[in-house]
């Protein structure tokens, strides 16, 4: 029966041609605007470490004075806080985090100097994020204890400094201080590049920037503290740092505090001992405010508002301009059906069922989704191409999954099925001798 | 025009007139906010940078030594200045649309020790004939003398007196003269000695497009932070030639630095980088409005086509009864004028209703009232427009279609 309808249905859709084509072509316009959105949305608003996220916490307390900040915690450590959550190694695994700009050569090669992004971090950040590498590996506690020299590389930097060889053991430049290179990271590319996540509140829905790169050149904390002090960057400050770029005894906040807790029970406990610490802070009198808060990296990226206000605001666009399609679907599904009542009523009177008219209905109405789908994957493709030439961070991100490419066809075929379900329910009611007398 | 006939076969095809009437109510609504949208997006992409931007260009250098900046700033002013073409140069922290730098609250009362989170101001501090270089228009008080260059003491000198933006004393002070008025940040005094028209922030803060012009200008010796970005003035004509020049002249001039290629850039490019966001918006508003439109009036041509063939023998007895071509033609016109009121007035409540919910989640202003009615203009034309070709067909009916089949 189905195939005898798909006959029917392509017959009829042959017999008005431009009718089809309008019909396809609403169907596929609206689809595409939808589905190029869509798969913004879904690159930008995903889970950037799947199936670990919920382990993974950002932990803060507030250092600032009495008045300064409103109920809640700043969105980063100062340089004690930070150091004494992280002495006191209470969560499964932990990494600090500050970015700070600086001078890099490789003295082999010579190029000329770059100005790269140096992530200053801690062992556990590679396992603790899993961070995949092409050669080597991440350093070791034991570096981050004795200030090593040495790094990790993007393959991005190993591509350009030495032609994506096997760079492990050599020698790089940082600033005036030579490390080791002891791993080069492999295809990583986080969306968004969640650990530098912060300040998104004050950025007035200007967030593209949280979805570049991961930084070039990565280093134990005290070792990038040692070779670039001067240069670190705060996040913000109650008072001025007496001397700019050296952070450490400064009335600023620039360090990120991230922590992998295995299971509520240590999730409450590292929350107590959070309250414990500022409480034990405002009685020693370092700290005004006891407010802490410890997020899961989701909640964090939520309250961080990640995805950038311009991209919600096409989704939303996109949907409104397919509502418009739908609308303008069913009008001519319902003029097409409708005008065919006369051939409805011979089938009605030779005994079909009003459900066998519903069901050719939607037959039809499903081919034209399925059309409209094809038609809606070549712009959803031509619309992510237009994404990709755009000048923002998450511009190489911009690719249909084969996740996305399915929901392309099912959404095509659901939005036709919708917009022909009246239509269709109309023509099943049309009364068979009213119609054969007009014959 | 008879309106109670039109009506009464309207009630007939319910279901066509509602379904073409949502798709109008639904295009008003988002035309009407797109509108909006697109004015908002042009509105802040005219914002005044108050410096002469075709004849500016920026070198921005990184790596180098602090103990070094002294001589490469005397370096760097000296090459630059020497290179054929170049006005003047000068040293500047930073310049509208470039990288960020020396934002920071301030305080109009020196033992307030935290600094205020309402006015957070950009810092632009500048050496001596950036204000020329520039081009910057005071319009109250005076210019800093020959001694105003105080040295930097870490962020900004001690104590300077400087120029802020017209919107700046008015926020600081509404109605008040601001000339003379003092602020702080921190340790660091500030005393206005002059107004200056306009001149932009880098990049927005957190006060958004409000604090767009919340600026102070310190005139400042170069050396410590003040170093590393040069503005250069030249002959529109010549600037492209004069920046090749001077992005290739820092390499002889200073081997050991890194030049920032992304930055070293003229203004009109920086503007048009910074702006690139806004301008990617409009295009796809108005690209959303225009395929909006299309759609809406092939719905319209769609549905009118049907009901014409529909009614082609009642179309042929009211010829035959005596009307005439023109009253079939306004018939369809009429009627499509009915179906876009109705979608019309809906329309325009969900477009108010779409404004505000928007106005909650992002920073969007309120939808000026005036986009209302020229939207519903908009939307009458778009169907007049849609249903001529059926209308016309229709009228074109002979009277001798009523005799044929009956």
């Amino acid at each position: 029966m189905f195939t005898y309808y798909l006959t029917l249905a392509l017959r009829s859709l042959k017999r008005n041609p431009v009718l089809t084509g309008l019909m396809v072509l609403a169907i596929a316009v609206g689809i595409g605007a939808s589905m190029t959105t869509l798969t913004v949305m879904h690159l930008l608003s995903g889970d950037p470490l799947p199936g670990r996220s919920a382990q993974i916490y950002y932990a803060q307390v507030d250092a600032s004075p009495k008045n300064y900040t409103h109920g809640e915690p700043l969105d980063m450590l100062d340089y004690r806080s930070a150091m004494d959550l992280w002495n006191a190694h209470r969560a499964d695994r932990q990494a600090l985090i500050t970015d700070s700009p600086i001078k890099v050569r490789a003295p082999e090669t010579g190029q000329p100097p770059l100005m790269i992004t140096l992530l200053s971090t801690t062992s556990d950040f590679f396992p603790m994020f899993e961070v995949p590498f092409r050669y080597g590996s991440g350093w070791t506690p034991q570096d981050d204890a004795r200030h090593a020299r040495v790094a990790v590389i993007s393959s991005d930097l190993n591509d350009k400094l030495f032609h994506g060889e096997n760079s492990v053991g050599r020698i790089l430049r940082l600033k005036n201080s030579d490390v080791r290179i002891v791993g080069v990271l492999g295809n990583w590319r986080p969306s968004p590049l969640f650990y530098d996540v912060a300040g998104g509140r004050y950025a007035n829905g200007d967030t593209a920037g949280f979805y570049g790169k991961p930084e070039d050149v990565m280093t134990p904390f005290d070792t990038a503290l040692d070779i670039n002090d001067g240069n670190f960057q705060q996040f913000t400050c109650w008072g001025m740092p007496k001397e700019p770029g050296y952070l450490r005894d400064s009335p600023c906040v620039w360090i990120g505090l991230w922590v992998q807790l295995n299971d509520a029970a240590k999730a409450a406990a590292y929350r107590e001992f959070l309250d414990h610490y500022a409480q034990e802070q405002k009685v020693l009198g370092r700290f005004a405010n006891t407010d802490t808060r410890l997020l899961s990296l989701m909640q964090w990226l939520d309250l961080n508002g990640v995805v950038p206000g311009d991209v919600k605001l096409q989704t939303w666009l996109a949907f409104a301009f397919l509502a418009i399609c739908l609308f303008n679907t069913v009008g001519l599904l319902l003029a097409k059906f409708l005008r065919r009542g006369g051939e409805i009523g011979v089938r009605r009177a030779l005994g079909a069922s009003k459900r066998a008219i519903f069901a050719q209905c939607l037959v039809e109405a499903g081919l034209i989704g399925l059309l409209g789908g094809v038609g809606g994957w070549l712009l959803t493709l031509i619309g992510l191409w237009l994404v990709r030439a755009q000048p923002v961070a998450y511009a190489d991100l911009a690719h249909l999954d084969a996740g996305m490419f399915a929901l392309t066809f099912t959404l095509s075929v659901a939005v036709s099925l919708l917009a022909g379900a009246l239509p269709a329910l109309r023509a099943s009611r049309i009364p068979p001798a009213l119609q054969l007398k007009t014959l | 025009m008879q309106i109670q006939p039109i009506l009464a076969a309207l009630r007939k095809h319910r279901l066509a007139t509602l379904l073409i009437a949502l798709e109008v109510a639904l295009a008003c609504a988002v035309l009407c906010n797109a509108c909006s949208m697109i004015a908002d997006r042009l509105s802040a992409m005219r914002i005044n940078s108050g410096v002469d931007e075709a004849s500016l260009g920026v070198i921005h250098i990184t790596g180098y030594e602090p103990k070094d900046v002294n001589d490469l700033n005397a370096r760097m002013l000296a090459g630059l200045r020497g290179i054929a073409g170049v006005q003047s140069a000068a040293v500047i922290s930073s310049v509208p649309f470039g990288v960020p730098w020396g934002t920071a609250g301030i305080n109009l009362n020196p033992d307030d020790n935290k600094p205020s989170q309402s006015v957070v101001v950009q810092f632009y501090e500048g050496s001596p004939g950036v204000i020329e270089t520039l081009g910057l228009r005071l319009v109250a008080g005076h210019m800093p003398g020959a001694d105003d260059y105080p040295p930097l003491q870490g962020y900004a000198p001690l104590d300077s007196r400087v120029l802020i933006t017209r919107a700046l004393a008015e926020r600081l002070w509404p109605g008040e003269n601001p000339l003379g008025r003092d602020f702080w940040t921190g340790k660091f005094h500030f005393r206005v000695i002059g107004v200056i028209a306009h001149l932009a922030v880098s990049q927005y803060n957190e006060t958004g497009r409000n604090g767009a012009e919340w600026t102070v200008f310190v005139p400042s010796q170069p050396g410590g932070l003040l170093a590393g970005t040069y503005v250069l003035r030249a002959d529109p004509r010549e600037l492209p030639r004069v920046m090749r020049d001077a992005r290739l002249a820092v390499a002889k001039i200073a081997p050991d630095v890194v030049l920032d290629t992304d930055q070293s850039r003229t203004l009109e490019f920086l503007r048009a980088r910074f702006f690139q966001k806004d301008r990617a918006m409009a295009g796809l508003l108005v690209g959303v409005i225009a395929a909006l439109l299309l759609v809406t009036s092939l719905g319209i041509v769609g549905l009118a086509s049907f009901w014409v063939a529909q009614r082609h023998k009642q179309i042929g007895i009211r010829r035959a009864l005596g009307a005439r071509r023109a009253d079939i033609l306004h018939y369809f016109q009429t009627e499509n004028f009915l179906i876009v009121t109705f979608g019309i007035v809906p329309g325009i409540v969900m477009a108010l209703a779409i404004n505000l919910t928007l106005m909650k989640f992002y920073e969007l202003p309120r939808l000026p009232l005036l986009y209302l009615p020229i939207g519903a203009v908009v939307l009458w034309a778009l169907g007049q427009l849609a249903v001529l070709h059926p209308a016309l067909r229709a009228a074109a009916v002979p009277p001798v279609v009523a005799t044929r089949t009956v």
